[in-house]
Formats: C-alpha cells, structure tokens, sequence
C-alpha cells in the first residue's frame, strides 16, 4: 500500500523552530514497523532524518516516539495496528522533554529521576553465604515492576509532568516500588522519604495516562497506589 | 578534547558494567558506550545464565565444563573453560545478592531450568542448569549491573562513538570517540583500556543482534594491528521468528517446546536422538535447513520456509509465567497466538565465537605465542577467551560476561597501581579525522544502504549454516569490491551534532571488515567443527585442525593466518554425539 509519514523535523543547526515534512512511501507491507518506515526514509530519502533505535523489538527502551498522538515505541507497533486516517501516519518527539535534533530528545533529566529513588538493592545485612531465600509469590511481586525499559513513554504522557517539570513521574517510581517491595531490601522510610516531597506521589492523579502509554503494559498506577498506601500508612 | 582516566571501558552491556564494577573508587574510571547504558544488547538475552548451582537436581562444575567443551566441538580451551563453569556458582550467588530477581524454587532457591546442551553425568540427560527470570534474563541483568554502577557512582560517557584506538609500539594508550550530541572529537589517555564492544551480528541479513551491534571492536583492534581469532566460527541461533530474526529463546524448548516441520514430525529426533529438540544450536539449526533444503519445511506466502516451534502443548499458565516475552512477540510482530498455533521460525544470526584474543584474565593476546599487549583488554562476545570454542551453549555468553568482565576488571585494577600513563602521539585523532573529511566531503552518489545490503546478501548466502569453498570464495570477491566502494559512500546530513547518518557509515565501514574476516577464516579452515560446517569437508580432521586461527591484518590485501593450539585439560576430544 502507499502511504504518508508527516514526521517533525528540527534541525537546531538550521531551523529556528519545529516543523513538519511528509515523505511518500510506496510497497509498505501491513506488517511494517512504523521503525521499518522511519529506516526507510532515512536509508532511502533523507539520512538527516534523526531517531534513537537499536534492538527493535521493544527490549532495549530506544525509539520511543509519538505516533498518532500517543507515545509508542516505534519497533512495537506494526502499520497494521494504527487507525489510518488520510493514508496518513504523524511521527513526533515524546513530549515534556527538550528537543535535540527531529524525533531525538534530551533524556538527562528523565534519567536523573531516576537515580533519585537510589535504584539499587540496600540490605541492612551482609549477604549470606548461598542465595538470599525468596518465596516465588514475593518474588512475583516485583516482576511486573522490573519489565521497565526506561523508554519515558510513560513519564512524558502525564499531564503532572507536563505542568510540573520536576515532578519524579511514573518510570521512577516503578524503580522506587521494585525495591520498596523487595522482600531483600531493608530502605523501605529512607525511599519513601525521597518520592513522599512536594514533587512526588501524590501529584500523581491516576489519570492513567502511563499506563496506557507503557509499551509493556505495566499497570504503573497500580503500583503507585502501592506505594502511597504504603507511604500512607506510615503515617498513621 | 582531551580527557585523562586510569581506566576506560568501552561499552556497556553486562561485560563492561562488570567490569567497572571491580575498579576500586580511587582510580578514576570511564565508561564509554555509543548507546544509553540500559539500551545495551545484553538486555535482550532471554532465557537464563548457567551455574551448577544444583538447585533443582544434582549438578556439578565438571559437567557443566564437558557439555561446554563438547558443545564446543572440543575446540573451547578447556582451562578458560575451568575457570568459568567453577567461577559460574560465586557469579550467579553475587548477582543475586546485588538484588537480580530471579524466578524460584518452592523453598525459595533460585529456580533452573533446561536449555540445549547442559546434561547431567557427561551427557546422560538434560539437567536444569540455567538460571532464570522469566524469559527476561538479560534485562534483568543488565539493569542489576547497571544499578550497582550508580550505587558505586561510576562515570558513563553516554552516546560517546568510539572510532579508533591508540595503539603506538605495541602499547595501548587511549582512544578517540565522537561525542554523538556535539559531533566534537574527544581524545581519552588511559593506562588500560577494556573493549566490551559485543558483536557483529548486523554482518548478516538475518539477525537477532541489535542494530548497534556492528562489529566496531574486533574492526578497530584488527586495524589496529592485534589478530582476531576464530572467526570462522559464527552462531546462527535455530529459532529466529521468520523473516525478522529476532531470538525465540531457548528456553521455549527447555519448557518443553518441540520443533515440527510440514508433517508435523518431531525432526529433531532423527538428528539428536537423546536430547532431541535440547540438542545443541549449531545442530537444529543445519537440522532446521536440511528439513528445509529436503522439502519438509513450511511454506510462507511469500515463497520462503520455515519450521514450526510447539508450544501449544505447555499451557497458558506456563507460558504466562515462563515464556511471556517471546509469545509477545510472536503475537505483536506475525500476529500467531503460540497458545494455539506453531510460531514460525527460522535460524537467525546470533553470536561471534570468535573474536580479540585474551587471556582468561582479559588481557589481549597479539601474537600465537601468548604474548600480551600491555594497556589493552577485552572482555564478553567482542573476546575470544575461548570458552565457547566452535559453539557456543545458550545461558553460557550471560555466564562469560560475569565471569570475564570481573576477571578483566579486577587485573586492570592491579594493572593501573603500577603503571604509568603511556605517552599519547600528537597524530592520535588523525585517523579519525581523515575518516570523517572522507565522508562528509564524498559526492553522496553511492549510498550506504545499498553497499550495506549487498554485504549482508553475500555473507547470508555465501558464509551462513553451510560453507562450500567456491561460494564463499565469490563471497569474499563481492566484500572486497563492497570495500572499494566504501570509500566512496557520502552522506546526506552534513550537520554536526547528532549526525547518525555519518556514524551509520562508519559503523558499515567496521562491518565490511568485519565480515572480510570472518569468510577469509571460512574459507582457510577446510573442515568441520561446530558451527562451521562445509559441505567440501564434512568431517571434523582433529589432526590438522584441533588449533585457533588468529587472522592478521596485512599492508598488502590478503591478511595473514597463524594459528594456535588449543589447550586440553581434562576431556580428550571425542566425536560429537548427542
């Protein structure tokens, strides 16, 4: 079939502001990535054309982008899963985060979030000498968590974020709650102290946004409830 | 830009982050990876790490070491291979420590389960063996690895293109790397420099490697005058999902999944009739194009085949708790529900045996007689330790990274106490600045993708599953000619910062080199032996061929083969039955 990409180009050495270009392409397959697309024109029409991508198939958290409004990884939706309207398929930047260069953003202050929630094991004891001993239902707990690329779709989709640079945001309280509830961890007060601030929990409104923008369907909000109810009861 | 650290790593999958982790926080220490740290490909490892740990049934390193040695066609160098399979117990408890969560047992051990090639006893069953967090194994590791570097506060150079060594009277002294957001030429002076640069799987046209995965390490170390060794030998994985390549784990048949062709026949029973479907990868996958090549393959709409991965019989539950990653994507990218229908797959180009030579501490070896290059180590698949010998077993890379990145990391700690700062050359970037003039001054008339799809057409059909001498001979004509017209690739975009157009070219520019290596080795090695199977020499000759080849690059344009011997310990070699 044909059909048209409107991609948003910036190019910072060049343009003063974003603007967007349509690219023809003719032979897609139904089965296409839209990263097959994006590799396409960049291979065959315009090699400015500037993207993150490296393991494309939704392990490696690179290529995530705005397609027809929602965040999605580029390698993960095929062109038969989109609603076409106009033969047409719009490709932008994530949101609410600064813009490099076309469909690349400046991910520094997602990942520094991150390293806010301290997203490493803190064990009150030296390890033992074999395995620390961990039941296949506590440790259940943590998997859905731990399916976390990194890729920012879910952060950069919520209008908390969008209203409120600083917030800490979806992603790294997914980090915060795989550790909280690590039966192996013993920094439960001292990670609820740095997410329960002005800045954290609770300017999460389950407006569920990251859910549905999480390309590996996490139920984020889910586990933020868990962990204001944890930093609830705290209190009490 | 000139920077100065004790130590710098280049990338950072789990070999690199390994060994980071082992340089002592007073040295200073740099990690320089051309992708975010988490976009690494050990990410997309699937289905578990090996370690006798004997959790789930009796087990022990001495028979994790034979199936290792076997799997390896008895090429593996069976003291590095000692070494790993004992270390393997200390690294998996280690990493489990650090917080990886894994699957369990129901008293709460770490949970094991089958994969191809692990048997208990010297090869009597299969044993549970691999380690296992759902079919997510690699993600979870890397990201356990990566949290330990932030916890030690280690220094990442994100989005930093390495482009060449500095490697001046045989000693290693540095690096130069673009930095991909300003395009600015960066010069880092070190005392050690550690390759964990992973492999080169983007040499083909059907990979399950990521498309970072463009050889860059092995190219710069060859152009750099070390020897690369044991090219020959390249992995093609039996289940890649059809037509695109990406890894369908192993894990799938140690569950209990089956192969099937057209009739519905288990083939794998004719071609291993003890251990079957967990036979080794270098096996199903010639068994997968002889079912083919016989008429027995499943016919695609388009004319191409494939076979069918059964895992209709396993259940939802297991398949939820176990598998749901590769189900995933059988349902995302062919639309096939694996609870009810065959996935399709088909080999797929998974892994480089081969690689830049190392002791089993790490340190790169640059000639046949052991001798080492003071400042230079390697470390994960961009080495060859070798562990792997002509085959890798699956769950056996996740366990070299741990064990040779820290192996690595540790002796460059002790390395950098003592030595000095080598001096750096006033011409160190000039190679590297020529390169880029020459790319961004071509006329952009011949274009990298059409030079880049040709190589990976010629090496699929010339050097894949099964080499004939005529064949690759053609192959390799083809990749020199691809090479003349390298040099004359341009660009589109000829801005500075961000240029990904200029970076894809020269990452073509490793992969060409790259893939001249490995068919030059194919062709020079006239037998049989693990994954390099030629239908002219069809059985494995242990009297000319139970050696290492090290491939040299040469100023003329044939590059010169050495070779060394391999080292038997314990397990004398025997024919390769399963």
């Amino acid at each position: 079939m044909e059909l048209t990409v409107r991609i948003q180009r910036y190019d910072p050495e060049k343009d003063s502001a974003p603007h967007f270009e349509n690219y023809k392409l003719e032979n897609v397959n139904k089965t296409d990535r839209i990263l097959d697309l994006l590799n396409r024109i960049k291979w065959e029409i315009d090699g400015g054309l500037t993207y993150r991508r490296s393991c494309t198939h939704g392990i490696c958290g690179s290529d995530a982008v705005k397609i027809n409004g929602r965040n999605r990884l580029a390698c993960s939706v095929l062109v038969q899963d989109l609603k076409i309207s106009k033969s047409t398929i719009q490709i932008e930047p994530i949101p609410a985060l600064p813009l490099e260069k076309d469909l690349l953003v400046d991910m520094s202050s997602f990942f520094e979030k991150y390293e806010i929630v301290k997203p490493y094991l803190i064990p009150k004891d030296a390890p033992p000498e074999r395995e620390r001993y961990q039941t296949n239902e506590d440790a259940e707990l943590l998997f859905e968590s731990a399916k976390c690329i990194q890729c920012g779709s879910c952060s950069t989709s919520c209008p908390s974020l969008w209203v409120n640079e600083n917030y800490i945001g979806p992603a790294a309280f997914l980090k915060a709650y795989r550790f909280i509830f690590d039966t192996r961890d013993d920094a439960t007060a001292e990670r609820l102290d740095l997410i329960d601030t002005t800045d954290g929990l609770w300017r999460c409104h389950t407006i569920f946004n990251c859910v549905e923008a999480c390309p590996k369907e996490i139920d984020i909000t889910w586990h933020i409830s868990q962990l204001k109810k944890a930093a609830l009861r705290r209190e009490i | 830009m000139i920077h100065k650290y004790d130590v710098v790593i280049v990338g950072a999958g789990g070999a690199g982050l390994q060994a980071a982790i082992e340089i002592p926080t007073e040295s200073s220490c740099a990690v320089l990876t051309k992708v975010f740290p988490t976009r690494s490909h050990t990410g997309t490892a699937q289905g578990g790490v090996s370690a006798a740990l004997g959790n789930e049934e009796e087990d022990s390193w001495e028979w994790h070491a034979f199936d290792t040695v076997k799997g390896g066609d008895y090429l593996g160098d069976q003291d590095a291979i000692e070494t790993m399979c004992k270390d393997a117990i200390r690294a998996i408890i280690e990493l489990e420590h650090m917080g990886m969560p894994f699957n369990r047992t129901p008293e709460g051990k770490i949970a094991q389960r089958m994969f191809g090639g692990h048997t208990a006893n010297f090869g009597k069953k299969p044993v549970r063996r691999a380690c296992y967090s759902a079919d997510r194994t690699g993600h979870v590791m890397l990201q356990t690895l990566y949290e330990q570097c932030i916890k030690n506060d280690v220094t990442f150079f994100s989005e930093f293109h390495v482009m060449d060594l500095i490697i001046r009277d045989g000693v290693c002294r540095g690096l130069v790397a673009i930095e991909i957001k300003t395009g600015e030429i960066h010069i880092f002076h070190a005392k050690a420099v550690m390759f964990a640069t992973g492999g080169y799987g983007r040499v083909f046209q059907i990979t399950s490697n990521a498309m970072a995965g463009t050889g860059d390490g092995f190219e710069m170390a060859y152009r750099n005058g070390v020897p690369l060794e044991d090219m020959e030998f390249v992995q093609f994985h039996p289940t890649g999902l059809w037509k695109l390549g990406i890894l369908v784990s192993e894990a799938a048949r140690g569950e209990g999944g089956i192969l099937r062709n057209k009739d519905g026949e288990r083939f794998m029973e004719r071609y291993a009739p003890s251990i079957k479907d967990l036979a080794p990868r270098d096996m199903v996958s010639r068994a997968i194009f002889t079912e083919i090549k016989e008429g027995r393959g499943i016919e695609a709409p388009d004319g191409s085949f494939y076979v069918g991965l059964d895992l209709t019989h396993l259940g939802k539950e297991l398949i939820e708790e176990k598998l749901p990653e590769i189900t995933g994507f059988a349902k995302t990218y062919l639309g096939v529900d694996a609870n009810e229908e065959w996935i399709p797959v088909q080999p797929t180009t998974h892994y480089a045996m081969g690689g830049i030579p190392t002791t089993i501490d790490a340190e790169v070896i640059v000639d046949e007689n052991n001798t080492t290059m003071p400042g230079f180590y390697a470390a994960g698949e961009c080495a060859c330790v070798s562990v792997h010998g002509a085959n890798r077993l699956g769950t056996n890379s996740l366990l070299d990274i741990l064990v040779f990145g820290r192996r690595g990391g540790k002796k460059i700690a002790k390395f950098i106490v003592n030595a000095d700062y080598p001096e750096l050359p006033d011409d160190a970037s000039a190679w590297t600045h020529e390169t880029i003039e020459r790319i961004r001054n071509n006329d952009n008339n011949v274009k990298m993708i059409d030079v880049r799809s040709k190589m990976q057409k010629t090496m699929m059909d010339t050097c894949s599953v099964f080499r004939v001498e005529n064949t690759m001979k053609e192959g390799l004509q083809k990749i020199k000619e691809l090479q003349e017209k390298y040099l004359l690739v341009g660009i589109d975009d000829k801005s500075k910062g961000f240029n990904t157009d200029l970076l894809e070219v020269a990452e073509l520019g490793s992969l060409l080199n790259t893939a001249e290596t490995i068919i030059t080795c194919a062709i020079n090695r006239k037998e049989s032996r693990g994954a390099h199977s030629r239908d002219d020499y069809p059985k494995r000759d242990d009297t000319d061929w139970l050696k290492h080849s090290l491939i040299f690059a040469t100023t003329g344009s044939t590059p010169d083969i050495r070779y060394k011997p391999v080292i038997i310990k314990q397990f004398e070699p025997k024919e390769r039955v399963y």
